[in-house]
């Protein structure tokens, strides 16, 4: 593997490369979407200019380029993810992955008095889809508790899985605390009971290598803005024989194999969950994106981000009053903190004046941020293409933040 | 002082202000400087939930048909911003209040905070107030 230079990774990010209030703009809030290579914009842009043309049905040269684009799409995430081609089915993102098999094998399968497990890392969108099946079929969420380090309390997981839960949907990593939760043995011990699995890695994708295969997971969600590529795609994987059993959910074009006025037939995989014209160019380009983060290679990419992440911790520690919030052994680049006294919300807001973008409040996990006790939290987060300078930044801007609010 | 005087009054105060640092410690100093809200006034009936900070808001209309607003936020930038309003707006008229245009908060280069996307609960604290005196003004009218 080539040195990881991060001057040539930053010259294909130019929008880094400007001021906010007067001052060199710090991305540090790539949890909540990273930016986006030259190459994925330029893929964007070389669709629209070059090759595009609605997919699959037109016999002519345009719409065989494109379809074969958007079809390679779908290739490089299966062999991304060691899945097969079918079982990738296009989504808007991790919400509407998640979203589409509550609504389709959540209704048919959770009956009345079944159990959910879910985790007490879990973003809004990992919880409300359940919340809305389990009102409307009469099913039961059992969650499992966050310990004070910002872990899984394990035990409780097995306790949990004694009541033979029909599901178990737990992120990879949390969105709010970087903590990565251990799914190996989340989903051994879940199929140990024969329940489904779906892991949500939003969080994940952008830091970890994912073999969907090894972990034998039955469904695996994320989204394409969190992994340097467009926003309004994302994936979802779900092994072949249950994403067969499972009922269409959107009905029109593409999905159907014949119609009548009468009746309909389904199309086969993956088209089945696809129905209209689909986000074509953001579908190529993520294709595009998982090829930039494997040039990278994403130990590369972990190393350094590690290496950001462990050098700001130690250096916040320096601010007096400063609280961090989720300090467990396994995280990813995701630093959320609290300074003594002081609203995450003023902290953010005399970072932007800095130039530092940072994300405050309760980062869509609000039931997590009561059980913690507390409003919400600062959180900074590091991708591929941030510096050792950009956290010297950092840390002078939270001591300038904290100073000014004291 | 009408609303518009007292929105001139803050264009000028800040017009002193070399750089956004003087700029915040001065509106963080009007947070710390907003008198305390009435532990009775500080429910859940009155706050204004953003999703980033906490707004709590009382308005009341006084003998002298005038209506007068208490507010708290638990983020102090938040509260400073809140004291501008209350400042400007309090102890006004109903019909003046309603009709109010805020523009001084665009001219001391504050606008960010009344945007959606902050969600910092000012926007709607100052829906709020406007209601209020809708409703004050109906009742009134009534």
């Amino acid at each position: 593997m080539t040195e990881y230079s991060i001057e040539r990774i930053r010259e294909q990010f130019p929008i880094l490369n400007q001021q906010v209030n007067n001052r060199p703009l710090v991305y540090l809030d790539n949890a909540a979407s990273n930016q986006k290579p030259n190459a994925v914009v330029d893929c964007i842009s070389n669709y629209y200019t070059s090759y595009h043309a609605n997919i699959h049905r037109g016999a002519h040269h345009l719409a065989q380029l494109a379809t074969e684009a958007y079809e390679n799409a779908r290739t490089i995430i299966a062999n991304h993810l060691n899945a097969h081609r079918e079982e990738i089915i296009f989504t808007y993102g991790t919400t509407d992955g998640i979203n589409l098999v509550a609504q389709t094998w959540g209704r048919k399968n959770l009956k009345q008095g079944d159990r959910i497990v879910i985790s007490g890392l879990e973003h809004h969108s990992n919880l409300v889809p359940w919340q809305m099946v389990a009102e409307e079929n009469g099913c039961i969420i059992d969650i499992i508790p966050v310990l004070s380090d910002g872990t899984l309390d394990m035990a409780v997981y097995d306790q949990l899985l004694e009541k033979k839960p029909k599901l178990v949907a737990v992120n990879q990593v949390s969105n709010s605390l970087g903590t990565v939760n251990p799914i190996g043995e989340i989903i051994s011990k879940a199929k140990n009971i024969n329940a489904c699995v779906l892991i949500d890695g939003a969080q994940a994708v952008s830091h970890f290598e994912v073999d969907v295969k090894q972990l034998d997971c039955d469904f695996y969600v994320f989204s394409g803005h969190k992994i340097y590529g467009p926003t309004g795609i994302g994936v979802l994987y779900g092994k072949k024989a249950i994403l067969e059993a499972m009922p269409a959910w959107r009905g029109g074009g593409e999905m159907i194999k014949s119609v009548s006025y009468q009746s309909f037939s389904v199309n086969e995989l993956p088209y089945k969950f696809e129905a209209g014209t689909p986000n074509i160019a953001d579908g190529i380009a993520l294709g595009r994106a998982i090829e930039f983060v494997n040039s990278l290679g994403l130990n590369a990419i972990r190393a350094h981000e590690n290496l950001l992440t462990k050098t700001a911790t130690q250096r916040l520690l320096e601010v007096p009053g400063m609280r961090l919030i989720g300090t467990a052994a396994e995280k990813t680049s995701v630093i959320s903190f609290l300074i003594d006294g002081l609203h995450p919300y003023d902290v953010g807001t005399l970072l932007d004046q800095l130039g530092v973008a940072v994300r405050t409040g309760h980062h869509c996990t609000e039931p997590l941020m009561n059980a913690l006790g507390i409003p919400g939290t600062i959180r900074a987060s590091f991708a591929c293409y941030n510096t050792l300078k950009e956290v010297d930044i950092f840390i002078e801007a939270v001591k300038k933040a904290s100073q000014m609010l004291s | 002082m009408t609303i518009e005087q007292r929105q001139q009054e803050i264009i000028e105060e800040f017009a002193l202000f070399d750089d956004w640092m003087q700029k915040y410690e001065h509106i963080i100093e009007l947070g710390k400087e907003l008198p305390v809200i009435s532990a009775e006034y500080k429910t859940d009936d009155n706050i204004i939930k953003g999703c980033q900070s906490r707004v709590w808001l009382h308005a009341e209309m006084l003998n002298s048909g005038v209506v007068h607003f208490t507010a708290d936020s638990d983020a102090i930038i938040t509260k400073g911003m809140i004291a501008m309003m209350i400042r400007v707006l309090s102890d006004q008229a109903p019909e003046d209040i309603a009709s109010a245009d805020l523009h001084f908060v665009n001219e001391i280069g504050l606008h960010q905070h009344l945007s959606p996307t902050r969600s910092n609960g000012l926007l709607s604290m100052i829906k709020q107030m406007k209601f209020y005196s809708l409703a004050f003004q109906a009742k009134n009218n009534g």
